[in-house]
């Protein structure tokens, strides 16, 4: 049944960096933001995004002894609301941005906004492989965090070469015995600091030029079908802990037919600006970047949105 | 017990999952859990809201990880329901309270 719909002059959907940044420019700007925020969920397109996931975020400006990602959310989401940001804990599951005002839905509750900013991130991309499902949650894994502790003297890999792989790894080998990062080429992609914070650690091993083709097990994971990305020699190796950390699939089923956007479903902004193909909606953060994807370019250009949506809701009167 | 949630402990976890006279629902948890945080204040609602019909528990697994071995938890936020001492179901990882009601409601008299 559908309630009387609640309009607000800016909606924003998504509250990572980059939608709370927007937010509390929004909110200093006397808009009044409501931010659909998203539910709870343990794979990173939740309330506060991927940092939610994470634990000591060492590279972020301003804490020079680190802060811990789901802290730096928390007092990001305080900010905003200290300036009159509201929350809705739950997920957009329809736009129409096809007349004014725009209308965002959760659910069968309609909200209605003069000037929307997308802000919905990534989560993190699975293998594709059919067992997944299946084995999610019993020895598959895609948060280090949330998972690492059951894994205690035992062998485990992660899957992955960039800085978000070797962070899980590093992390994972406070429990794992044994922690193998098996990557599809003979190079990581990692920050030169973890990377040689990886090499030094001797429980941490690599499986270089090598793609999990098959995951073993049936009701948990006992390990994993090794394919040679050179080669094609196949291998396998047991393990009991599987996690995943091969990059992320922006958050735009949302939008598809709505926004213009990449054949990866990131969305295309204009060069130099936050606007999309639609005027009165702004993107910001992961969901329109797959060069940077860094919490401070995310508010960074949550900033932007928020500055090219307040001068274009002023240039609408 | 209406409305509140209980704190279960390797010692007392038989006894009340048996002795309950309504389903309960056990929050398998631990303090550095980011995701176990966020269904929290979720699981404070359900509580409250379905008093009478719903027990929710929860079980640190820091603490008591022998009752998380049992049930073969390994990923946590996990939710089992528990009906009549069996398991009715298990939800593995951070949801929404729409979700979690969807999954345990066909369970609930």
């Amino acid at each position: 049944m559908s309630t009387t719909p609640a309009h607000h002059r800016v909606i924003i959907i998504g509250s990572g960096p980059a939608g709370l940044t927007a937010a509390i420019y929004v909110a200093r700007a006397s808009l009044a933001p409501l931010v659909i925020e998203g539910e709870p969920s343990s794979t990173s397109d939740q309330p506060g995004g991927q940092l939610m996931l994470t634990t000591e975020v060492e590279n972020f400006p301003g804490f020079p002894e680190g802060i811990m990602g789901p802290e730096l959310m928390q007092r990001c989401r305080q900010q905003a609301a200290r300036f009159g940001a509201t929350f809705v804990t739950e997920k957009a599951t329809r736009l129409d941005v096809s007349e004014r005002p725009f209308r965002v839905w959760v659910r069968d509750v309609q909200y209605t906004a003069d000037a929307v900013i997308v802000s919905t991130g990534a989560r993190s991309l699975m293998l594709g492989l059919e067992e997944e499902q299946r084995l999610i949650g019993h020895g598959l894994s895609t948060c280090a965090t949330c998972d690492g502790f059951f894994f205690r003297g035992q062998e485990i890999a992660v899957v992955g070469g960039g800085d978000s792989a070797l962070e899980e790894a590093q992390f994972l080998t406070k429990f794992a015995s044994k922690v193998t990062i098996i990557h599809r080429r003979d190079q990581l992609k990692a920050s030169k600091i973890m990377q040689e914070r990886a090499k030094a650690n001797p429980k941490i091993e690599f499986a270089w030029n090598k793609q999990v083709t098959r995951i073993l097990g049936d009701s948990s994971v006992t390990g994993v079908e090794l394919t040679d990305t050179v080669d094609g020699s196949v291998s396998t190796r047991p393990l009991t802990g599987l996690f995943v950390a091969i990059g992320h699939k922006p958050n735009t089923d949302l939008f598809k037919g709505i926004l213009d956007m990449e054949d990866s479903g990131y969305l295309i902004t204009q060069p130099g600006s936050t606007r999309t193909n639609v005027p009165g909606v702004f993107a910001c953060g992961d969901v329109q970047d797959h060069t940077y994807r860094q919490a401070i370019t995310a508010a960074g250009s949550g900033c932007m949105a928020a500055l090219d949506c307040e001068r274009w809701l002023e240039a609408q009167h | 017990m209406s409305g509140s949630i209980v704190t279960l402990t390797s010692s007392s976890f038989d006894e009340t999952i048996r002795s309950s006279s309504t389903p309960v629902l056990v929050d398998f948890w631990a303090e550095w859990c980011g995701p176990c945080k966020a269904i929290a204040p979720v699981l404070e609602q359900l509580a409250t809201e379905q008093a009478g019909k719903l027990s929710i528990a929860k079980l640190n697994v820091d603490d008591h990880g022998s009752i998380a071995e049992r049930f073969g938890v390994m990923s946590i936020p996990t939710l089992i329901l528990f009906k009549d001492g069996e398991i009715a179901t298990k939800m593995v990882g951070a949801r929404g309270k729409s979700h979690i009601l969807d999954e345990i409601s066909p369970h609930l008299s």
